[in-house]
């Protein structure tokens, strides 16, 4: 399958609140919650923002550095946790907003975290059969962390858009692998404002299990090693559980540090691991091997192994970087955080 | 009373065991028992099970039915035990009292406890349930809370620190290392336990035994039962078991758990042993300032002495008197069902020089004591390997 990354962009929203800010307000402890989650301060999406939003700028700058016509794009998949309709898709209204209709497929993904990253394996099913010429995969999320949880620290706003497709590729896409099974370990009923999860029970059975597994399977489905990469993307639902899931695989700091955008930024959902992935595509030489594995909840694994090409140098800077997103931003308190996540009961 | 004796022991590894059930850890535990004792289950003529809370903790009553049938060992008469974290400790004296009657000759004893399929939050709650529901629980204690209370007014009479209480984890970590089926298998310092997040004042994370799945069984016989089967049989030489009030603040004194010293001189008494024919003991250190006051009442040192004689030492392994070389609660992780009856599978173990790494030299004698809530129910045990 000769696939790959024709364009890719990031969105992040402007506003931040500090980790320690959130601690005040529940009276906790912010010097433990910092160290234990290993995140300082999260993305907060403004009173005006949401998925669909996030997902349309984060596809502008795909298609900026894609240089295509967006009536090639045969396919938009928005994946996400917080579409902002149970019924009502999100990707029309971004394949509208990009000019790619009417003449394309299109519906919404959702599988927790790694709803993104299931939206690019379709579009490389699409894309390697001939079926459309580009497909356009987004990961997106306003995330909700219900007040007082721990959830709350880490539950932030952004997303990232992929343009699958054969030709002017910035990275091909070698492989992927996925490991799937029935693991209840984070939640939403239809309707409920806030998710559920196990607790400890989302660590060793869930994310672990899913992130090892699906990079195993994907290193000896390609006879690759961890040390043949560059640059690792794990899912980063805090800033641990991937220093824990590289140190248990072998793989180093420096191989991890570049894709670890949850520090700064928080857990963007289904924004997180192509977060991570963008940061590495700003960054990477021709050549380089990266391998990404997100994770979703309920749960499942998706690993990448991706070759960077000779054009990644003149299209990365046709777009804004994703430390450009990073480094603008506003410091907001906690009682306009809550204004800005409609928190406040109005009626 | 007849003579009765440990003639195979098991246990489960102790920890967050999330892919394990409950049906699964207690059967697992019984096999082990009985291999280690060279019986079948046509040997087994009852059962007493120790469990705490498997009704809130996995929406599971009967257990003593479950037991049975798992087991594959109906249609013999099982018991299932409760009396909080003392569940276990009270099922070995039931099955001893059984086999010490003469009503059966060999029986197995078993714990267990699934923690760890309900959220930790839920887990506190139901772990809330062994104080008193009306004037503690409801005003918001924890067990935590409760411990943290009795370790703040035995700071405040005996001048103790919270170096003296990280001194009892730092220790049990240190055996712990040396267990292969304990839930932690690290060594941990004295800074690390006291910049561990605070839980209730002033116990610390890492003055808080876990929350733990797990299972451990004990095979008893009569005399004449236990010559057939081996040449090492590990004699019940001494049990006590007393209770006192439910809620820490109807206690005589806050420091003391009366039940513990009540059930140590039962035990003590029937046993003709006194203090310092123990060789080691297995406490019951479900926080840090428990095993302290446990040493002190037990009789092993006088009431405030027993945090310097932790702190200087002579509760290691090697020490005057071993206290928790199986890592007790703290590392080796605390199933509330099964501690009582893992206590006496150490114990055996370590009769029998089976402890590998954590033997403690010359060990004759033992001694394993449990406790219920905040001390509303004690347990002590004395084994021997003298009849």
């Amino acid at each position: 399958m000769d696939v790959g990354i024709t364009g890719y962009g990031a969105y992040i929203p402007r506003y931040r609140i500090k980790v320690e800010d959130i601690c005040k307000v529940w009276g906790a402890n912010p010097e433990s919650v910092k160290s234990g989650l290993n995140v300082a301060e999260k993305a907060v999406p403004a009173q005006d923002e949401d998925t669909a939003t996030i997902s349309v700028m984060a596809a502008r700058n795909a298609l900026l550095r894609a240089e295509i016509d967006p009536q090639d794009i045969g396919a938009v998949y928005v994946g996400s946790e917080s579409h902002p309709y149970a019924v009502k898709p999100t990707a029309t209204i971004v394949a509208e907003a990009v000019s790619a209709t009417p003449c394309l497929m299109a519906a919404d993904f959702e599988f927790a975290c790694k709803a993104g990253t299931a939206a690019i394996q379709v579009c490389m099913g699409l894309v390697g059969s001939g079926m459309v010429k580009y497909g356009l995969a987004i990961g997106a999320d306003t995330a909700q962390g219900a007040p007082g949880d721990p959830l709350e620290y880490t539950a932030a706003g952004g997303g990232a858009a992929y343009l699958i497709g054969k030709k002017n590729l910035l990275a091909e896409i070698n492989d992927t692998y996925s490991y799937t099974t029935d693991t209840p370990d984070f939640w939403r009923r239809e309707g409920a404002s806030y998710p559920s999860h196990g607790g400890r029970f989302t660590g060793g059975p869930a994310y672990f299990v899913h992130i090892e597994s699906a990079t195993r399977g994907l290193l000896e489905k390609t006879g690759t090693k961890i040390k043949d990469y560059a640059h690792v993307v794990f899912h980063q639902p805090n800033g641990k559980f991937p220093l824990k899931a590289a140190k248990d695989l072998g793989v180093t700091k420096e191989q991890i540090e570049t894709g670890l955008v949850v520090t700064k930024i928080g857990n963007t959902y289904s924004g997180c691991s192509l977060l991570g992935l963008s940061r590495v595509l700003d960054k990477a030489r021709p050549g380089e091997k990266l391998l990404v594995t997100s994770f979703g909840s309920g749960a499942g694994g998706d690993s990448f192994s991706l070759t960077v090409t000779d054009r990644i140098k003149k299209a990365r800077d046709k777009a804004e970087m994703t430390d450009d997103y990073i480094n603008a931003k506003e410091y907001i308190g906690y009682s306009t955080y809550i204004k800005h996540r409609r928190k406040l009961k109005r009626s | 009373m007849r003579k009765v004796a440990i003639v195979g022991v098991g246990m489960t590894k102790f920890g967050e065991q999330w892919a394990t059930s409950f049906r699964k850890l207690i059967v697992e535990a019984g096999i082990s028992a009985m291999r280690d004792a060279g019986i079948t289950g046509k040997d087994i003529q009852a059962i007493y099970g120790g469990n705490m809370s498997a009704g809130r903790f996995i929406n599971q009553e009967h257990i003593a039915s479950l037991i049975a049938d798992n087991t594959g060992l109906s249609p013999v008469p099982c018991v299932r035990v409760e009396s909080a974290c003392a569940s276990g400790g009270v099922a070995l004296r039931q099955g001893y009292l059984d086999v010490a009657s003469g009503m059966h000759d060999c029986i197995v004893v078993g714990g267990v406890e699934k923690m760890t399929d309900v959220t930790t939050d839920i887990a506190t709650e139901v772990l809330a349930t062994a104080a008193d529901q009306e004037w503690e629980a409801f005003y918001g204690m924890t067990f935590p809370a409760l411990y943290a209370l009795i370790a703040k007014r035995y700071m405040h009479r005996f001048g103790a620190t919270e170096e003296h209480l990280a001194a009892v984890a730092v220790k049990n970590h240190a055996n712990g290392a040396n267990n292969p089926n304990a839930q932690f298998q690290f060594k941990v310092t004295t800074e690390q336990v006291l910049k561990s997040t605070m839980v209730a004042d002033p116990l610390k994370l890492l003055d808080c035994s876990p929350l733990t799945d797990g299972a451990a069984a004990v095979i008893l016989a009569s005399e004449e039962k236990a010559k057939e089967l081996t040449d090492t049989p590990v004699w019940i030489k001494g049990s006590g078991h007393a209770t006192d009030s439910l809620s820490l603040h109807d206690r005589r004194k806050i420091c003391t758990l009366d039940a513990t010293v009540h059930a140590a001189k039962q035990a003590f008494k029937q046993a003709s042993m006194k203090t310092k024919d123990i060789d080691f003991v297995e406490v019951h250190d479900c926080f840090s300032i428990a095993e302290i006051c446990a040493i002190e009442d037990l009789g092993f040192y006088e009431k405030g002495k027993g945090a310097q004689a932790t702190l200087d030492g002579e509760t290691k392994i090697d020490g005057k008197i071993s206290v928790n070389a199986s890592g007790g609660l703290k590392a080796k992780g605390h199933p509330v069902g099964a501690t009582g009856v893992a206590q006496a599978v150490e114990v055996t173990l370590q009769l029998k020089q089976m402890a590998g790494k954590r033997q403690v030299k010359g060990a004759q004698t033992g001694m394993a004591h449990n406790v219920g809530g905040s001390g509303g129910t004690a347990l002590v045990h004395i084994m021997g390997l003298d009849k």
